[in-house]
């Protein structure tokens, strides 16, 4: 299949942003082509400005492309202007790297970081001219297949992706790839069994799901060599794995556009709300001196002048200490390098690694507690005491900084309005302690509803509807008037239709298909979301979005995801989710005794620390010794039903 | 951000093909990635937030391609000009190639001010050839030529006839060879295609109008110079500077 660029390139002088489409990319590939190969278009189906950055698909493409018998290229959702041009004239959804259109790749293979982006993988397959739902694919279409952090609730999905896979990516991708290079002109279910061989790749046409009324009945294998519970994969190394090795740097500006390492994988703090803390378990830490050379390298051959060391929550590697000190002196001389680093810790160490980082430019710094009251800190697992938070805070301006950013969620489990209240004052005492040190201090408080996942100790919760999640926006918005905090809050009508995706079953996926004929893409772009198409969709479906969305559920409930395993028992995540209602906090795992979540046991793996001693202020950096019990006692009280 | 102390070199290079989509911010940030690639000893700017010393001349809108676009970057230590290239284009993407660079002048005028004069060549969507010397010919006897134009989605009525210097149509290239003075206000090919359309009585299709940069230039006491040549520095005099250092170790 010859370029399709001669005929997109008069296209792009009528678009915004036409650089978005052109690729060429420093780390770009320009592949060539040869017999026996297998060739991937790895979709991210959102814009070029979030798609590019994403680790997960710049570290697959690289290492396909690194196969003899593989060649990759990336395409990315092309926004409204561009995507009425080409649907007029005619022409698919291209590649980047040689504009190929997407139907003639062997393999289209989607990241699903959001639920919001779901109607545009439909959109993307449609444009590219492949069949929207899997059954009617014949065997010259491509191989549709989907992962990332969604694939663990594969089911809204299930009509329209031909193979999923859980978990890390790294292996399987290689697997997959030699699975078709072995098998071609080989009819697609023959192809489809074969792969559903693979560890975890979960193929959902191989499954019969029933329903008793509304519930989930059962979800069976209708072969007895397809697993009746596909496991996740992990790559249980990270030092095997120092990708990407190329990071690709735009010639357009994106998110996070600078150079990304990722320092470890996994988290076990266990924030109880966090699907990619319970998913990702166990801890996998990169060597210092590994990430000290990808660094280095990286900083040479991409220039960028940034630099962000990446994962759950950077603050906790082992000897972040030495890390930074090690990567500012290399970089000593050579001009001004940035260093960033999320992190989950609300301390006054990451005050202070933050204020060895940002010796120069100091203009903002975010703190999540997450919620207004200890008490419900305490409910989520995020266990940082006002105090922690006061003086930390207190640290930032008087260091410099003039602005903090604070994250929080409403409608969180057992939450009261003075939970919620909680947030305002906090606030406000945030903003008082930091003029005592600039008369220009301020606080940004960011307000997200809280959206149960699945694999998550909260997946058995029911989500604040609507109007009662917009009432808590209100209190906090209310409590902040005239206090110096800004608010800034998601729609609560978006957070209700993520709510529809993030635990929905196989039938969603009609609702997803509805959404999208009525014109409901980029859904997570607030100009573009309308609740309203969600709703006509469900009522047109006979699907009730209450029982779907705000409905708690029972334990004997047999929830839509169980067939795919993140490796948590499901003991575990039910007995964490009654300490939660009994506000009982837990230690983070790396540091303290095992509490059998499951993961490790059942896949033989471990945490991969490069330290056994937990940071300063004990496990949870509240400097609490959880171990002990006491203030915040360890134990799992019986079962009992969820309210 | 003519360095007292640092050394200015002015760099000309080339954008065409795929490149041509690409922002002049975004050409900027290119540069500035692929001095730090090669290692350029790049000057920065004092202050709370510093930045390198590197500024750009006349803006290039996206997808206009270009034999002339110029910049100057200050060096904090001397570099051989002629290797500058070679070395930036490792870091460059396809398309865009530094075509030429000279040592600058202390306090050399910036660019933006300097450059008075620029020549493009320019193709009209849906124009014959044939009918290229009788629009050229209608477009330089006309008094005026006024065109709507916006800026910042603001409209307002701009004339471009005196703008125009120069205006050469050859039916065998396709194209108008086009020279505008720059100040005080250098008319945009945009406008151009849409008083030309309107001389030639036709409308905007959906073909691409194309344009390629061809000159910059300073035209000073009556001379117009190459922006390399106007202000390249004099060879430094012997015994001065950190290159008689070395020889003498």
């Amino acid at each position: 299949m010859t370029t399709l660029w001669p005929r997109i390139e008069p296209l792009l002088a009528r678009v915004e942003k036409p650089a978005r489409y052109i690729g060429m990319e420093l780390g770009s590939v320009a592949p060539e082509y040869r017999p026996g190969q297998v060739s991937w278009l790895l979709v991210y189906p959102d814009t070029y400005e979030i798609g590019l950055p994403n680790q997960g698909l710049q570290i697959l493409y690289e290492i396909l492309n690194e196969r003899p018998d593989a060649v990759a290229e990336r395409a990315y959702a092309p926004w409204v202007d561009l995507e009425a041009l080409l649907r007029s004239e005619g022409l698919p959804l291209f590649s980047l790297e040689t504009h190929r259109p997407a139907g003639s790749f062997d393999v289209v293979a989607f990241n699903l970081s959001a639920e919001l982006v779901y109607t545009n993988l439909l959109n993307c397959l449609d444009l590219g001219g492949i069949p929207v739902r899997a059954e009617h694919r014949r065997d010259d279409d491509p191989l549709v297949v989907a992962g990332g952090h969604c694939a663990y609730n594969p089911e809204p999905l299930a009509d329209f992706v031909d193979a999923f896979v859980i978990g890390d990516g790294e292996e399987a991708v290689g697997e997959i790839n030699a699975v078709l290079a072995a098998h071609r002109e080989t009819p697609r279910g023959h192809v489809l069994r074969e792969l559903a061989q693979l560890p975890g790749v979960y193929i959902p046409s191989l499954y019969d799901v029933d329903y008793d009324g509304p519930v989930l009945a059962s979800v069976r294998p209708r072969y007895p060599d397809v697993p009746e519970r596909v496991e996740k994969r992990t790559v249980a190394d990270l030092a095997d794995w120092p990708y990407p090795k190329h990071q690709l740097v735009p010639l357009v500006e994106v998110v996070h556009d600078r150079l990304n390492v990722e320092v470890f994988r996994g988290c076990t703090r266990g924030c109880r709300f966090c699907q990619a803390g319970m998913i990702t378990r166990p801890v996998r830490e990169r060597p210092a001196d590994q990430v000290r050379t990808m660094v280095r390298d990286g900083l040479r051959r991409t220039g960028y002048d940034e630099v962000a060391l990446t994962s759950l929550s950077s603050a906790d590697f082992s000897g972040i200490e030495g890390v930074v000190t090690d990567v500012l002196r290399d970089q000593e001389g050579t001009g001004c390098v940035s260093l960033s680093l999320p992190s989950l810790r609300v301390d006054a160490f990451t005050v202070g690694l933050a204020s060895e980082i940002q010796q120069v430019r100091r203009t903002g710094l975010t703190f999540a507690p997450e919620a207004g009251s200890w008490r419900l800190r305490q409910v989520i697992n995020k266990l940082i005491t006002e105090d922690d938070l006061y003086a930390s805070v207190d640290a930032a301006y008087s260091q410099g900084w003039r602005r903090v950013k604070l994250y929080f969620m409403v409608g969180l489990p057992t939450e009261l309005d003075e939970d919620t209240l909680g947030i305002a004052e906090l606030a406000r005492n945030v903003v008082a302690i930091g003029r005592r040190s600039t008369r220009g201090a301020s606080a940004t408080v960011s307000v997200g509803g809280f959206v149960p996942k699945p694999h998550t100790p909260f997946q058995w919760f029911g989500q604040n509807d609507v109007p009662e999640l917009q009432r808590k926006v209100n209190l906090v918005r209310d409590g902040l008037r005239r206090s110096g905090a800004q608010v800034r809050w998601h729609d609560p009508g978006a957070t209700f239709a993520e709510g529809i995706a993030s635990r929905g079953d196989r039938r969603i996926g009609r609702v997803l298909e509805r959404v999208w004929r009525a014109g409901g893409t980029f859904q997570e772009w607030s100009e573009r979301f309308d609740l309203g198409r969600w709703l006509d969709a469900m009522a047109a479906e006979g699907l009730d979005p209450q029982w779907y969305v705000t409905r708690h559920r029972h334990r004997d409930e047999l929830l839509p995801w169980a067939h795919v395993a993140a490796g948590l028992h499901e003991d575990f995540l039910w007995g964490d989710w009654q300490s939660a209602l009994a506000e009982h906090g837990l230690p983070d795992c790396r540091w303290t005794p095992c509490y059998d979540c499951g993961v490790c046991t059942d896949y033989a793996l471990e945490h991969v620390v490069g330290s056994p001693v937990p940071p300063a202020g004990g496990s949870q950096g509240t400097g609490q010794d959880l171990a002990r019990g006491g203030a915040v006692p360890v134990r799992f009280l019986e079962a009992t039903r969820a309210r | 951000m003519r360095g007292d102390t640092g050394h200015p070199v002015r760099l000309r290079f080339a954008k065409a093909g795929k490149v041509r989509f690409v922002s002049h911010r975004d050409v900027a940030r290119a540069f500035e990635r692929a001095l730090r690639i090669a290692e350029v000893p790049v000057a920065f700017t004092q202050g709370f937030s510093p930045r390198p010393k590197v500024s750009f001349g006349l803006a290039l809108a996206v997808g206009y391609e270009s034999r002339a676009e110029y910049l100057d970057v200050d060096l904090r230590d001397p570099w051989d000009p002629d290797e500058l290239g070679g070395a930036l284009s490792a870091g460059l993407p396809e398309g865009m190639v530094v075509t030429g660079a000279a040592p600058l002048a202390p306090r050399a005028a910036a660019l933006q001010e300097a450059v008075s004069a620029v020549a493009y060549e320019l193709v009209i969507a849906g124009l014959d050839a044939d009918a290229l010397p009788d629009v050229a010919a209608a477009a330089l006897g006309a008094e005026t030529l006024p065109v709507a134009s916006s800026r910042k989605g603001q409209p307002f009525d701009v004339d471009v006839r005196p703008s125009l210097r120069r205006l050469d149509a050859d039916p065998s290239t396709a194209f108008l060879s086009v020279e505008l003075s720059t100040q005080p206000r250098a008319a945009r090919p945009a406008e151009l295609f849409t008083a030309f359309r309107d001389l030639a009585g036709i409308d905007a299709g959906d073909g691409e109008d194309r344009v390629l940069r061809t000159h910059q230039w300073i035209e000073r006491d009556g001379a117009r110079l190459e922006p390399l040549e106007a202000d390249r520095a004099a060879p430094a005099p012997p015994g001065t500077g950190p290159c008689a250092l070395e020889a003498c170790a």
